[in-house]
């Protein structure tokens, strides 16, 4: 066994069976789900703090977070509003699985969860205090609070997994990517996975340093301020929250006899050095190297990037978008006509908007596949978006709709897909690709199909 | 010379380390039992003394108060600390 705790084994089934949503569209799953299918927004100005004199001021915050009942008490004042989000998200998250930690092999049970930037607001308060009175009021706590592992070590501790855990440091594709390795640990001896992702940094400190990437929206209208694929759309919004997912193993699952939201089918991830604002390297593919290994999705992050690139002149047009579809489809066993819907990384940006529908009209064609993007009604959540966008897609393959994306007015031009608009089809969907692009260049794939638990059917 | 009593320190235990289901600040025991068996561990102790330090203007050197100790242990050597301070 690697220090990583990762063994070559042999590849099972992997499938969700609890969800734990702590997003600007509720708290709760159902609560959440409710939101998408009418689609109401969880957008606003911000009240976290005062936004008057920062350039964004609209944002997705949680409603009526209270961490004093939703959190061990202990922990209220240790961990940061992230963590916060997490250990209240996988407490219902388990409970929604029927699973009883206490009960199973700590060994196997493990966490890997996405950060993108950490405990920030816990880190500006800390900082606060250095500058304002002194070291010695920096709290001790500052030094497990901040970093990106605490919330997968706080939850850890707390329901006593003690199998091999993780972060993902993947910014806004993290929640993907946590969830590929959920589905490697799943097939080295571990039985349930805590996974996903949350973020919450709506505070000046996260605020600030996220607007370097200029990709965030100056709009102070919460209703044309993140309009992804249209005529007026005018960067991305932030948001905070995530959701937390209970991934077992099919025979774990079944030999507790719980039902599944759905499996994970498939997943694969890469890196597009050309994405806006990484540096500037030659073009690679990962798809496009001289000798891919023959399970090169299965690989662990590190071992890919390990690997070295291809030359430039080959592949210089190639999308890496592109191969990461047709890889995390391969992975899945999937055919293009075999995907139902897809939930779009949707950027906000005219550019990558751009981008990723002619990614998908190059994969299925023009139109040839429903896109949708309900996370118009929380912004980005960074780490938690594409976890939350996961729990949203097993929702709709429950429930057997195709939610819609609110808000959208006029598409824009060159975008050939079919975008879900207005209001939800009810279509039966059986698979679901979701998409996530990272800032930097982070690309990730997850294919996930319908599993047994129906009770949101109407 | 500022007072320094269990009530003091509960509420200082309450602002830093907080409290769950698993401590009980209020129980009949509480002076006497262990922080670790309270739910403290060594990070709630150097969280706890900065507090002290800063409210009580003293100087604990690290070590003397640990979370294998009971809040009336403390006491006691704040106490002391407060009583020495004075002289």
């Amino acid at each position: 066994m690697s220090a990583s705790g990762i063994r070559p084994g042999r590849r099972g089934r992997s499938v969700v069976t609890g969800l734990g949503v702590v997003a600007p569209t509720g708290i709760g799953a159902a609560r959440h789900w409710e939101s998408v299918l009418s689609g109401k927004s969880g957008l606003g100005r911000i009240t976290r703090f005062d936004p008057t004199g920062y350039p964004v001021r609209v944002a997705g915050e949680v409603p009526g977070f209270r961490a004093a009942g939703q959190v061990p008490g202990r922990l209220v004042p240790q961990t940061d509003r992230y963590t916060h989000f997490a250990l209240a998200a996988a407490e219902d998250a388990l409970a929604d699985a029927a699973a009883d930690p206490a009960t199973l092999p700590e060994y196997e049970m493990a966490v890997v969860t996405a950060s993108s930037s950490g405990g920030t607001e816990f880190g500006q308060h800390e900082m606060e205090n250095l500058y304002q009175k002194g070291s010695s009021w920096v709290g001790a706590y500052q030094s497990i609070a901040w970093f990106y592992a605490a919330t997968t070590g706080q939850v850890s501790i707390r329901h006593g997994m003690r199998g091999p855990c993780g972060v993902i440091c993947g910014e806004q594709a993290g929640g993907l990517d946590a969830l590929g390795q959920s589905r490697r640990l799943l097939d080295t001896g571990s039985r349930l996975v805590l996974s996903g992702g949350t973020d919450a940094s709506l505070c000046p400190y996260g605020l600030v340093a996220q607007l370097s990437t200029g990709r965030l929206s100056t709009e102070d209208d919460p209703a044309r301020a993140y309009l992804p694929f249209d005529a007026a759309a005018s960067g991305f919004v932030p948001g905070e929250g995530g959701a937390i997912l209970v991934v077992e193993s099919a025979d774990a699952a079944h030999a507790r006899g719980v039902p599944a939201y759905g499996e994970l089918l498939g997943y694969a991830a890469g890196f597009d050095p050309t994405a806006d604002g990484a540096t500037r390297l030659p073009v690679t593919d990962d798809a496009a190297r001289s000798a891919p290994a023959p399970d090169a999705t299965r690989l662990p992050v590190a071992d890919r990037a390990a690997q070295p690139p291809a030359p430039s002149r080959t592949t210089a047009r190639r999308s890496v978008l592109v191969s990461v579809i047709r890889r995390a489809l391969a992975d899945a066993g999937l055919a293009p006509g075999d995907v139902d819907m897809v939930f779009a990384d949707a950027s906000g940006t005219p550019a990558e908007d751009l981008a990723e529908a002619r990614a998908l009209t190059e994969v299925f064609g023009p139109g040839g596949v429903p896109v949708t993007a309900p996370k118009t009604l929380t912004g980005r959540l960074y780490a938690g978006g594409a976890a939350l966008d996961v729990a949203t897609a097993l929702l709709a393959l429950s429930a057997g709709v195709v939610p819609h994306t609110a808000g959208l007015g006029r598409p824009a031009p060159g975008c050939e897909i079919d975008l879900v608009l207005d209001r939800p089809r009810q279509t039966d969907p059986r698979t679901a690709l979701v998409l996530a692009r990272g800032h930097g260049g982070f690309t990730s794939a997850l294919v996930v199909g319908a599993g047994d638990r129906n009770a949101l059917r109407r | 010379m500022p007072e320094f009593t269990l009530d003091d320190l509960r509420r200082i235990l309450r602002a830093s380390g907080g409290v769950d289901e698993q401590t009980d600040l209020d129980g009949e025991h509480f002076a006497d039992t262990s922080f670790a068996d309270l739910g403290y561990d060594s990070l709630a102790l150097l969280e706890l003394v900065n507090r002290i330090e800063r409210e009580y203007d003293l100087q604990i050197p690290d070590g003397d108060l640990a979370h294998t100790q009971t809040p009336r242990e403390a006491l006691t050597y704040v106490h002391a600390r407060l009583t020495e301070a004075r002289v």
